[in-house]
């Protein structure tokens, strides 16, 4: 847990002083990410950088799992905090391993520990080590450096990191690579980590919680999804940007969306009970056709059932998709605009059929944040009169 | 391919001139004039040798503490007006330095050891504060991060990350060192200088090759041998001629 308690720094510069981070009280959970966002020079970095002690505070404190920090020693400290940089600044005179275990070694493990510890980081962030550990910075892609960047942080087991932008330098298809690694890595490794970023998107998928600063002040901090249904101000909202309710697909899985009454019919009904069952349950276009195990294998379209008679296993068409219940719903609204589909089967680990989502129900469901914020605002509004 | 033919061509001129120089050097009797003078080559290179030594160790061992200590931050307000000090000096011809350091420390080893170490003490002090500085301030700041006190910051990341550099700058002055060492002579410090001046005052051109020849043989030797030490010393990693 990284708790901050009115931590402010004030630089003073020729033209004046400037206040970079002006009390900035906050605390992360343990195991949890929280994302430092913000513009330019709105105190993110000088903040996190308050953290380790690179910048000291002009007043302030910190506490690391309830400790004070402000007695120890500087190098303890450090020690102590992984620390990833944008620039990732592996050491170039050093091979991988050396540059891994440089932690290690600063506290004094021997050496059948720490280079074991470098295979199993290794290991972790998915790289040969038999192929890596004896070869030089500077022989590795961008990408790859920063991956050795974050092992090396990660090298003495620290339970607190600070990450810089990490991944800013890195081209937008490794980032996303990265990124998705690093959050599997974290679900087994429970660090607690501050993370600077100034990509919103970065934000929402990264951070369990994101606080937002602008000119030194913390402005907002909160979950992704309460940030995005319910930002605080004007600046929180223009920072999110106008399309902040599709950034929200991403946050939303179909589990919680998803309605599981669905009707179906077989391959061996008649033409005439697929209508009846399109009428009695009010669907507009089709009715879903499913096998014995309950998968899905065609659509009965309302038109072709009006016009024709048979057996549905003659004349169904294609399914334009299905969706599980682990996907997001950006995944979805993708799927129903590219195959000009207003709803689509959902079906669970087996292929089978267990309900349906809709847009109308993802609309309902994001909207429904919003609207019961403008309902809140409006009772404050209220109270203020009386 | 006509580049290469005519490459062939002056390289095999180039063996039939060496050749003919042989057989004239041989006829005249000029090898015989210059190993005449063997013994003396031998022992003048030998004190011209422990001339470079001991004025070009004892500038490393001053000068790369120098550069490291203009280069700690706490000496940033004051280390570029230094650093212009020492521009200044190198621009004192040696010939200068060596007259003046006699004039207060007289005649012998020992005012020559002193111009000879001050000339070879700015080209290092200023490589070895140049790439001090020039370090990625991201590695500094890695450094810090990950718990680096500034003494392991100096020896485990700034000085390998600056090698190169200080060996560039080594290189250099221990070069002009041995190239500037005949002029030590002028002082009664002798060196291969005593050929090449007593060479020209007697106008024997012989003489003054015996003197001038093996000088410039060292200077390449010693550049040589340096340049090997570097390569062997200076990480892989940061070692453009390992790369």
């Amino acid at each position: 847990m990284i708790e901050l308690d009115n931590l402010t720094k004030v630089f003073d510069t020729p033209k004046g002083a400037v206040v970079a981070a002006d009390n900035i009280s906050m605390s992360v959970p343990s195991g949890e990410i929280c994302i430092l966002l913000g513009p330019s020079g709105c105190g993110k970095t000088t903040t996190l950088k308050m953290i380790n002690r690179i910048v000291k505070p002009t007043s302030g404190k910190v506490f690391i799992n309830g400790e004070d920090t402000t007695g120890m020693n500087t190098q303890d400290l450090r020690r102590n905090i992984g620390y990833v940089i944008q620039q990732i600044g592996l050491f170039p005179n050093m091979t991988i391993e050396e540059n891994i275990t440089v932690v290690p070694k600063l506290l004094g493990w021997n050496k059948a520990r720490y280079k074991e510890r470098a295979r199993e980081l290794m290991a972790m962030i998915s790289m040969e080590p038999d192929a890596f550990l004896k070869r030089f910075p500077s022989e590795l892609s961008g990408g790859q450096q920063q991956r050795i960047g974050v092992a090396r942080a990660l090298a003495a087991d620290p339970p607190v990191m600070l990450m810089d932008e990490p991944f800013g330098a890195i081209d937008p298809i490794n980032r996303a690579v990265i990124q998705d690694e690093f959050l599997k890595m974290q679900q087994a490794l429970k660090k607690t980590i501050m993370f600077v970023s100034h990509d919103i998107d970065e934000a929402i998928k990264m951070g369990d919680r994101v606080a937002i600063f602008r000119e030194g002040k913390l402005v907002q901090h909160s979950s992704p999804d309460d940030l995005l249904a319910a930002p605080k101000n004007a600046f929180v909202e223009s920072f999110l940007g106008e399309d902040r309710a599709l950034k929200r697909l991403n946050l939303v899985k179909v589990q919680e969306v998803v309605s599981d009454e669905i009707a179906t019919v077989n391959p061996g009904d008649t033409l005439e009970t697929a209508l009846g069952r399109i009428d009695d349950y009010g669907y507009q276009n089709a009715i879903l056709m499913v096998n014995d195990q309950r998968q899905p294998v065609g659509l009965i379209t309302r038109v072709k059932a009006r016009t024709t008679k048979g057996y549905c296993r003659d004349h169904f068409e294609n399914v334009p998709g299905t969706v599980t219940l682990d996907d997001d719903l950006r995944k979805v609204a993708s799927l129903m605009f590219s195959q000009d589909a207003t709803w689509l089967p959902c079906v669970d680990d087996q292929g089978r059929v267990c309900g349906q989502i809709t847009q109308r129900a993802m609309t309902h469901h994001l909207g429904s944040r919003f609207r019961s914020r403008e309902a809140a605002v409006r009772n404050s509004d209220s109270d203020v009169k009386e | 391919m006509p580049i290469q033919s005519l490459k062939g061509a002056l390289r095999a001129l180039l063996l039939v001139a060496i050749f003919f120089a042989g057989i004239w050097s041989q006829s005249s009797g000029v090898i015989d004039d210059f190993l005449w003078y063997l013994p003396d080559v031998q022992y003048l290179a030998v004190q011209h040798l422990w001339l470079t030594a001991i004025s070009g160790g004892l500038a490393i061992l001053a000068a790369i503490p120098l550069g490291i200590v203009l280069s700690r931050p706490s000496m940033a307000r004051w280390a570029e007006s230094l650093m212009q000090v020492l521009n200044v000096g190198t621009t004192i011809p040696t010939l200068a330095v060596l007259a003046l350091s006699m004039s207060f420390l007289g005649i012998g080893t020992v005012p020559a050891v002193f111009g000879l170490f001050v000339a070879t003490l700015l080209p290092i002090t200023r490589n070895t504060y140049a790439g001090l500085k020039g370090v990625d301030p991201a590695l500094m700041e890695a450094a810090a991060g990950i718990g680096m006190s500034s003494t392991q910051r100096l020896l485990r990341v700034e000085l390998p990350n600056a090698l190169y550099v200080i060996f560039a700058g080594m290189r250099t002055a221990l070069t002009i060192n041995v190239g500037t060492v005949p002029l030590a002579f002028l002082i009664g410090a002798g060196g291969l200088g005593e050929l090449i001046f007593t060479g020209i005052d007697l106008y024997d051109p012989v003489m003054m090759l015996a003197g001038a020849i093996p000088t410039a043989l060292l200077a390449i030797v010693v550049d040589a041998l340096i340049a090997t030490i570097a390569f062997l010393m200076v990480p892989r990693g940061v070692n453009p001629s390992r790369a």
